[in-house]
């Protein structure tokens, strides 16, 4: 048998135009508890879906024990689904419900005739063993002899219950679990995790669990898939992906972190805050990269001793620790300790080599593809931008009839040219009104860099990201302005070379 | 200034009165007059006729069995288009609801009576002389096409709230696509088909002018009946009257329309 029970291979989906799932490959070990994380909107659901057979992928293959099933419609996939609100049948009793998948199933029985041939049938399960089936499953979940019940007496729990042992009674190589304690309150969460993994235990069939809780993630996989944007950001066991993060995003989703721009100074030397750091992870000498520092990681001591140096802002119970935030010059930095300090207290701040995670940044500048107008402006991103277009060729300046006039005197229109648009993230400002900059866009992140934000800006119709810092604070899903000053903005042909021949 | 108050009792009167005098009142006229005779003198003379002459007996059975297949062609027509629409993503698909519903808005006896010229000039066709002759059929088409609204628009609510997951449900299950049907769609739609029912077969058992503009005359259903006796002689017009009006209450109690709110989900009776 194949140690991959489920392969995802280079998958795409799209709903109509919208490119939800983007060229995903993992796999899936059998037996174990894999969890896809992410905000919601990431395409974890519809991955999950894919694999059940609901929704089909656009392109790409999913293997199951090596066998291409992307296109089986779900009656025919071994696998149940734990549906997010339960989806039981309401006209039916608990009974009737766990029953339902087994009195849709056929078993292969073999028989013996008077001559003593064998003969296979399809046939049935009898009441006997599916009324046995279910006391079974009804056992697994702790609700014996609920079976006359009817769906609609039952607490949200019970009901989650019942959707479990509706998915296991069918014996499934895999169940898939749709946010399945979303609707629940914390504490019924909390006991339904700790059930959830001992079910997972006692049948020791593959689970596959989609959740948006980072914490749930991290107490119930043996794998976690982190997902955004409907790319796989990282996989990996909860420990690596909360100690290694792969990139921001992961280390700002999963737990808190504090995340500065940093360079790297010297052999494992890395400068963030203003200040040297000892590291462990190494990078080419001046190099920027992303620093990432958890909570835990900072410890606090006398101000003369740390290697930062700050000031209390603010100190938050959180029942097993204080969330401490320091400013340090202009930067924010939080800290978690068991200790308490006083706003307004001087303390100092030092972090260990192994604290420091450092990791290369996804965005260091803006490239886009865009076309020059009529106007001698370009075009990209849903918008059009002033531009200086004599700096597409050396020396060139324009006529009255705004006609590029190259260095050795030719005429050129540049109507409809291919150029190639470079802005840097700090050249970039944005505003709120929707006139002022070239093009306008959503808010689809928002990362806190200790002294600044990170936006991406995401264009509506062409989907171009734009990566902005700015000081202020805005909230995710704003329709934001996208400010550029014509001189920042860099332009340079495209397929030159071809040009030239 | 006071403000005047109403208490939950003061706002109930007009519909006390309304209820008296247009419900319960007209209920006992009928049921006085049913069991008269002419002279007023209380008597079953009227039960005994209706019940021993075999024209009405057969009047009502025919006005059963039209009302029954008007309903089960209904029924038959209705079902897939609701269910076509209300699973649809259409984002138009209110409009595609309209164009059905939309009859309805047009005056009934016109659309009677074009449908009768219809007919007409059809049946006056090489080769569909049957039409002409065709009573039954022609007031069952009849039916069909004004009812058919009554039955698409509690089948489209019904199936419109049952929740697309359980189908998914029902599929991931290994429920083939007719078993999703039978044991999912079917089941959770009953409401939608019995207020769907009760809305075309009752009408359809009374509704005279149909029969009589598109039955050359010739079918007579129980409303008919009512009408014609009205005319000449109240007490038998109350006792047919005060027998379809048994008929409905048991069809409904049958098809379980007084159930307890409980189960039913959608429109009902």
């Amino acid at each position: 048998m194949a140690e991959h029970i489920i392969e995802l291979q280079n998958v795409t989906k799209y709903f109509d135009d919208n490119l939800v799932i983007d060229n995903v490959s993992f796999y899936v070990n059998r037996g174990e508890f894999i969890t896809f994380l992410g905000p919601s909107g990431c395409g974890k659901t519809t991955t999950l879906r894919m694999i059940a057979g609901f929704d089909l992928p656009t392109s790409g293959k999913i293997l199951l024990n090596g066998k291409d099933i992307s296109l089986l419609p779900p009656n025919k996939r071994p696998v149940n689904t734990v549906f997010q609100r339960y989806a039981l049948f309401p006209h039916l009793n608990v009974f009737e419900n766990i029953a339902f998948g087994l009195k849709c199933k056929r078993v292969t029985n073999t028989y013996r005739n008077d001559k003593g041939e064998e003969y296979v049938r399809r046939e049935k399960l009898t009441k006997k063993e599916i009324a046995d089936k279910v006391k079974k499953a009804l056992e697994l979940v702790d609700l014996e002899g609920f079976e006359k019940r009817s769906i609609s007496t039952l607490s949200g729990g019970q009901q989650q219950r019942i959707a479990i042992a509706r998915a296991i009674v069918n014996e499934p190589e895999i169940l898939l679990l749709d946010e399945p304690l979303g609707a629940l309150d914390l504490k019924m969460r909390k006991e339904m995790q700790i059930e959830l993994k001992e079910i997972h235990k006692r049948l020791g069939i593959t689970f596959i669990y989609v959740t948006h809780d980072q914490e749930e993630a991290l107490t119930m996989s043996d794998t976690i898939v982190v997902m955004s944007d409907g790319i796989v950001q990282q996989i990996g066991t909860p420990t690596s992906i909360y100690n290694e993060p792969a990139n921001t995003f992961v280390a700002d989703f999963i737990g808190e972190s504090n995340i500065f721009n940093g360079k790297m100074v010297g052999a494992r030397k890395v400068r963030f805050c203003g200040k040297d750091f000892p590291c462990v992870d190494d990078f080419e000498q001046n190099e920027t990269v992303d620093v990432v520092v958890r909570p835990e990681d900072i410890t606090m001591c006398a101000p003369e001793k740390g290697m930062l140096a700050g000031e209390v802002i603010s100190v938050v119970f959180k029942g097993i620790h204080y969330e401490i935030t320091v400013q340090v010059g202009k930067y924010e930095i939080v800290v978690s300790s068991t200790e308490s300090r006083k706003e307004g207290e001087k303390i100092g701040l030092t972090v260990a080599p192994d604290g420091i995670h450092l990791m290369k940044p996804k965005y260091t500048t803006n490239l886009f593809d865009g076309v020059i107008t009529k106007r001698n402006t370009v075009k990209f991103a849903d918008g059009e931008f002033e531009c200086d277009v004599t700096r597409l060729y050396p020396g060139s300046r324009l006529d009255d009839e705004d006609y590029l006039i190259t260095a050795d005197g030719q005429k050129l229109d540049l109507t409809d040219t291919e150029v190639r648009v470079e802005v840097l993230p700090e050249d970039i400002t944005i505003s709120d009104d929707a006139e002022a900059g070239g093009t306008t866009g959503h808010i689809i992140s928002i990362i806190y860099k200790g002294d600044h934000y990170r936006l991406i800006v995401r264009t509506e119709e062409e989907e171009e990201d734009f990566v902005i810092p700015t000081d202020d604070l805005w909230n995710e899903n704003d329709l934001v302005s996208v400010v550029i000053p014509k001189e920042k903005i860099r332009l340079s042909l495209k397929h030159t070379e071809e040009k030239k021949r | 200034m006071k403000i005047p108050r109403f208490s939950r009792k003061t706002l109930c009167i007009p519909y006390a009165v309304f209820l008296v005098f247009f419900v319960i009142i007209p209920m006992l006229v009928i049921l006085f007059y049913a069991f008269t005779d002419k002279e007023m003198h209380l008597s079953f003379h009227n039960f005994i006729r209706f019940f021993s002459d075999p024209t009405k007996l057969s009047t009502i059975v025919y006005s059963l069995v039209i009302a029954l297949i008007t309903t089960v062609v209904c029924l038959l027509i209705a079902y897939p288009v609701a269910y076509i629409l209300a699973r649809s993503t259409l984002k138009r698909k209110f409009v595609i609801l309209m164009l059905f519903v939309m009859p309805m808005w047009i005056n009934f006896v016109l659309r009677v009576n074009a449908l009768r010229e219809i007919f007409n000039s059809l049946a006056s066709a090489p080769g569909m002389e049957w039409l002409g002759s065709a009573n039954y059929f022609k007031t069952v088409f009849g039916m069909v096409y004004d009812f058919l609204p009554f039955m698409i628009l509690p089948l489209y609510t019904t199936m419109q709230k049952i929740d697309p997951s359980l189908y998914e449900a029902s599929a991931d299950l290994g429920g083939s696509g007719a078993t999703s049907f039978f044991r999912v769609t079917l089941p959770l739609s009953m409401p939608g088909i019995m207020s769907g029912v009760t809305m075309v077969f009752l009408p359809s058992m009374t509704n005279y002018v149909v029969s009589d503009m598109l039955g050359n005359a010739k079918v007579t259903i129980i409303g008919k009946f009512i009408y014609e006796y009205f005319g000449s002689d109240w007490h038998m017009g109350s006792m047919v009257a005060l027998i379809l009006l048994i008929v409905v209450f048991l069809s409904t109690w049958f098809s379980g329309g007084f159930k307890s709110e409980e189960n039913v989900r959608g429109a009902n009776l």
